[in-house]
């Protein structure tokens, strides 16, 4: 049994060195509160581990004694069975004492935890959508109001208020890398503080099932220098550039004239609809239907011409469009930096 | 016992009968007392044996016979949901793996947990009850045997309806918890969730049946002198769990109903947008869904309590702490519902409460598990394939109760909630903490329940596959959930690096999918070929193994007094017994409560076809219910005429008096 433990953690050793390269980790922390919970987990699991080795030399003890010569089952050893008893209430004393233990650490770690947005000065809501993520910066100045859908830039070494709700059913938010996870309930709001530490791309996804694509459901936090950051959130600010050439600006005719436009947004034209993510930008993005797929224009071509192919059971329904009709909107889209 | 010594004879002091003869001697017929054996058993087994032919066999209320069904009918459902579990584990062998897609996958995972729950876990511990807990406290039948067989004819049918309904494609797919507003009627049209509902209330039916059963059978059909101290350690961990179930079924009952009644009524109690709340769900819910570990755990702790003594040759160390820890833990079991919740943002102050209380319940666990290694600790016990698997419930268990601990601390949990490090968790704590357990329990109850052993050594090979491919399945699944994989996705990425690990557990699941074959063979090989056990193949203590093996019947000839907790230790000769019992109908001796003492004589009841047509009745009432609420109106009558069959009175002179 020892000799397989061994060989189990060996393997483990193995995997795990593979897998910390993960920017989808929670023992990869990038942020106050990953690195928070991260010393806590290891905390917890070497103390754990002590505790199941020396739960398993108890047991295995027995095994390298002499077999028992007693025939009588009920003559039990008085003196033997007293000085168990001692030994049993010392194990239960200590185990409470553990409890506890762990029970403040976990208080404290809370408290530490509760304490990192205090004075977030950017507040984003977030609501889940089956399946994709409606990304809104608040502003006190209307104008500066910004709707995006599933990749979320913030500025780095700031901490960010995320209010999390939901129109539909409970999703929830997770970066294992910046914090821990939170749900987006209907009918309530949750507010989860996050910060970055260093400008990246930490990627997570909806961690409560939430139907048939629950598991193509990612979204991207893109922490960035202020600057960058600010010179986002006016570029996004911006209505769509016009079309650029004439097989875009079928497309764009194209885009309005078809289903499209019932449940997309794009800035700066009629198409209004608020039932599927802002496609304002939708080219800035890197991923295509929450990070199912790349950015690029095979993946938004396969994307409209087959999205129950690329993600069964999707809202996003079959539009029929000839090649050249797809060809057309692609063009207009990718255009839409 | 098998043959009574009559100077340990003792005679009843039967308040009930103080004046029979004298005044009804038409209420009395022959008594055992002074009979001798082979007359006995003729008068016994006529009057307890089960009618002959199709309609007889449906109309069994042994519980011998009830549990056997049980557990051959729990044995199925855990193939079918193993079958679930390697269909998903082969799908998620390597990213974007096309083989099953998300609406099979969902129906697969949702289906997996709610058989592994709702049809093996719970039925088959308390299937092992129903067949063990008389034969331990030395009575001839179960307390209330129509219901007992009511509750199985129960089971049965939502169990098959389940499958039927994944046959046909419309197995529920939101889970095996089934929150709303996911369940709800506007995110699952259809009859999916509806199929969860009432599938749901029907096992809890039968589940508070047994339950009902089992406490009273220990509490008033306890043989004379078993007082609260003397009962085995299994029947306890069994009374304990009936109470739990007693307390914790009708919470996820109501749950299932108020669902249903959102979804075919137009109630709005679940929707956030008429005033309802969809996280009141959760509380219901996990108000259940708690103590249910707790009702698939308790059980096995039995098991490990009657196994650990028989091979180490000693009683249990710590009977009386052993017994309050049961008891501690079923109380505190209904106070830590809420750490399934905690991301759904509730007031960190409740929150912490509940990270307390989660953590609490280590401490009486905790004992539990220094009792059993005190009782170990005698010398180097017998090993056979049965303590093995106890050492094999030792090794994966603690990790399992370790990272429960874990997971009880609020910030920790946030991390790792919903992900795979909570399916290795409870994998752990449910296949080391039960699984492992009954396993053994197999091998150690098998011989009592057919007469034969079953093979050591392929129950060796047995071990060692299950060991090693349930460690390779679920230990790697702790890492990949810390590295980001959440649970019940379909797919996933091969960017996130999750591929190679998958694989090995795929490869771990087909493992422990395997050890599951060969424990088929043996079970058959044992049947067919074992070796004949004799009345008591371990040299255990328990009452069960005082009488032969299969049990007859009307279980005992005579019933034993018990004078220790391992009664067959302490008698070593022959074990005392009590005479008085009419022997040509089907009567009980009802004891006190608290000290045991012979209190009246009671009649058991009789083979009886109406449980079965009443719980066909019930069954068409649930199946119908699912299309129309007039269901529940129309299905009454039928119900209501099978109920007054059941209960037509017999003209006993009892029931008249």
């Amino acid at each position: 049994m020892k000799r397989l433990a061994s060989t189990g953690f060996g393997t483990a050793c193995v995997l795990f060195l593979q897998g910390c390269s993960g920017w989808q980790s929670a023992l990869d922390p990038k942020g106050p509160a990953a690195s928070e919970l991260a010393w806590l987990i290891w905390f917890f699991t070497a103390l754990c581990a002590v505790i199941w080795v020396l739960v398993m030399i108890a047991l295995a003890a027995p095994l390298l004694m002499r077999p028992r010569t007693r025939s009588e089952p009920l003559a039990l050893d008085a003196g033997a069975d007293h000085r168990k008893l001692r030994v049993i209430v010392i194990a239960v004393g200590l185990t409470a004492a553990i409890v506890v233990g762990l029970t403040l650490l976990s208080f404290f770690a809370n408290r530490t935890l509760a304490a990192i947005g205090s004075d977030a000065a950017l507040t984003i809501r977030v609501t889940g959508h089956q399946w994709w993520w409606e990304v809104r910066y608040e502003d006190a100045t209307p104008s500066r109001i910004l709707t995006t859908a599933n990749e979320i830039h913030i500025p780095a070494g700031e901490p960010v208020r995320l209010l999390l709700t939901s129109t539909d059913v409970i999703h929830s938010f997770w970066i294992p890398s910046l914090a821990g996870k939170l749900d987006l309930i209907p009918g309530h709001i949750n507010v989860l503080d996050i910060r970055a530490d260093k400008p990246g791309v930490y990627r997570g996804q909806c961690a409560e099932f939430c139907g048939a694509q629950h598991a193509n459901m990612g979204t991207f936090i893109i922490a960035e220098p202020r600057a960058k950051f600010d010179a986002w959130w006016n570029d996004q600010l911006q209505p769509a550039g016009p079309p650029t050439n004439g097989e875009a600006k079928n497309g764009a005719d194209l885009f309005l004239k078809r289903p499209c436009v019932m449940c997309h947004r794009i800035g700066g034209t009629p198409a209004g609809g608020t039932v599927a993510p802002d496609l304002t930008h939708v080219a800035s993005r890197q991923t295509i239907a929450a990070g199912t797929l790349m950015m690029s224009r095979g993946n938004l071509a396969a994307w409209i011409a087959d999205p129950q192919g690329v993600k069964p059971g999707s809202h996003m329904p079959v539009v029929e469009l000839n090649g050249d009709e797809l060809n057309a909107i692609v063009a207009y889209l990718e255009g839409l930096k | 016992m098998s043959s009574a010594d009559l100077t340990s004879e003792r005679d009843l002091p039967q308040r009930e009968t103080a004046t029979e003869g004298d005044v009804a001697p038409e209420h009395d017929g022959p008594r055992d007392t002074g009979m001798d054996d082979a007359s006995l058993h003729r008068w016994l087994a006529r009057a307890w044996r089960t009618p002959p032919g199709i309609i007889g066999a449906l109309s069994s209320v042994d519980h011998k016979v009830i549990a056997r069904r049980y557990l051959i009918t729990a044995f199925i459902f855990l193939c079918l949901g193993g079958l679930n579990a390697v269909a998903m584990r082969i799908q998620l062998s390597g990213p974007q793996r096309g083989l099953i897609g998300p609406d099979l996958y969902n129906q697969l995972f949702t289906m997996h947990g709610v058989t592994m729950m709702f049809l093996f876990a719970v039925p088959i511990v308390q299937a092992t009850g129903i067949y063990l807990v008389p034969l331990m406290v030395g009575t001839r039948n179960i307390a209330f045997p129509r219901l007992n067989a009511f509750g199985y004819w129960v089971y049965l049918s939502g169990g098959v309806f389940a499958w039927v309904s994944f046959l046909l494609n419309m197995a529920p797919d939101v889970g095996w918890f089934a929150y709303v507003p996911l369940s709800g009627p506007e995110f699952s049209p259809g009859k999916r969730a509806d199929v969860w509902a009432q599938m749901i209330t029907y096992t809890e039916v039968s589940s508070l049946a047994v339950a009902v059963a089992t406490i009273v059978t220990v509490f008033k059909q306890r043989a004379p002198g078993m007082s609260l101290d003397k009962i085995p350690l299994y029947v306890w961990a069994l009374l304990v769990t009936s109470f739990v179930v007693v307390f914790a079924m009708p919470a996820v009952m109501i749950t299932s109903t108020f669902l249903i009644l959102d979804r075919l009524v137009g109630t709005h109690i679940f929707n956030p947008a008429e005033g309802g709340d969809a996280l009141l769900f959760q509380h219901l819910f996990w108000f259940f869904g708690h103590p249910e570990v707790y009702i698939i755990f308790l059980p096995a702790t039995g098991m490990v309590s009657s196994i650990i003594p028989a091979f180490a040759r000693r009683p249990a160390f710590g009977h009386l702490g052993l017994v309050l820890s049961l008891i501690a833990v079923g109380f505190l079991s209904f106070g830590l519902w809420v750490h399934h919740m905690f991301a759904t943002g509730l007031p960190k102050l409740g929150a912490s409460f509940f990270t307390a209380s989660s953590m609490l319940i280590a401490i009486p666990n905790g004992l539990q598990i220094f009792c059993w290694l005190a009782t170990l600790w005698d010398g180097r016990p017998v090993i056979r394939t049965p303590l093995l698997f106890v050492f094999g419930f030792f090794f994966i268990f603690v990790i399992g109760g370790l990272t429960g601990v874990m997971l009880a601390s609020v910030p920790l949990d946030l991390q790792v909630h919903d992900t795979y490090f909570v399916v290795a968790h409870f994998h752990y704590v449910l296949i080391g903490g039960s699984v492992f357990p009954l396993l053994g329990a197999a091998y150690f109850w098998f011989p009592k329940i057919t007469g034969r052993m079953m093979s050591e050594r392929l129950g060796r090979w047995h071990f060692w596959l299950a060991f090693i491919g349930f460690n390779v399945a679920f230990f790697p699944m702790h890492l990949v959930g810390l590295w980001g994989m959440p649970r019940r996705v379909y797919t996933y990425p091969a960017e996130l690096g999750w591929g190679n690990i998958n694989l090995l557990i795929s490869a771990g699941a087909v493992l422990f999918f395997l050890s599951f074959v060969l424990f088929t063979f043996n079970l058959l090989h044992g049947v067919l070929k074992g070796v004949p056990a004799g009345d008591n193949p371990w040299d255990a203590g328990t009452l069960e193994w005082a009488t032969s093996s299969p049990p007859p019947s009307y279980n005992f000839t005579r019933i034993p007094i018990v004078t220790n907790v391992e009664p067959l230790w302490a008698e070593r000769d022959a074990l005392p017994v009590a005479t008085g019992l009419r022997v040509d109908v089907r009567e009980l001796l009802i004891s006190t409560v608290a000290e045991a003492h012979p209190d009246i004589r009671e009649k058991s009841a009789t083979p009886s076809i109406w449980p079965l047509l009443a719980a066909i009745a019930v069954g068409g009432t649930f199946l119908y219910s699912i299309f129309t609420p007039w269901a529940v109106v129309w299905g009454a009558v039928p119900i209501a005429v099978t109920l007054v069959g059941w209960f037509w009175p017999k003209g006993d002179p009892e029931d008249e008096e």
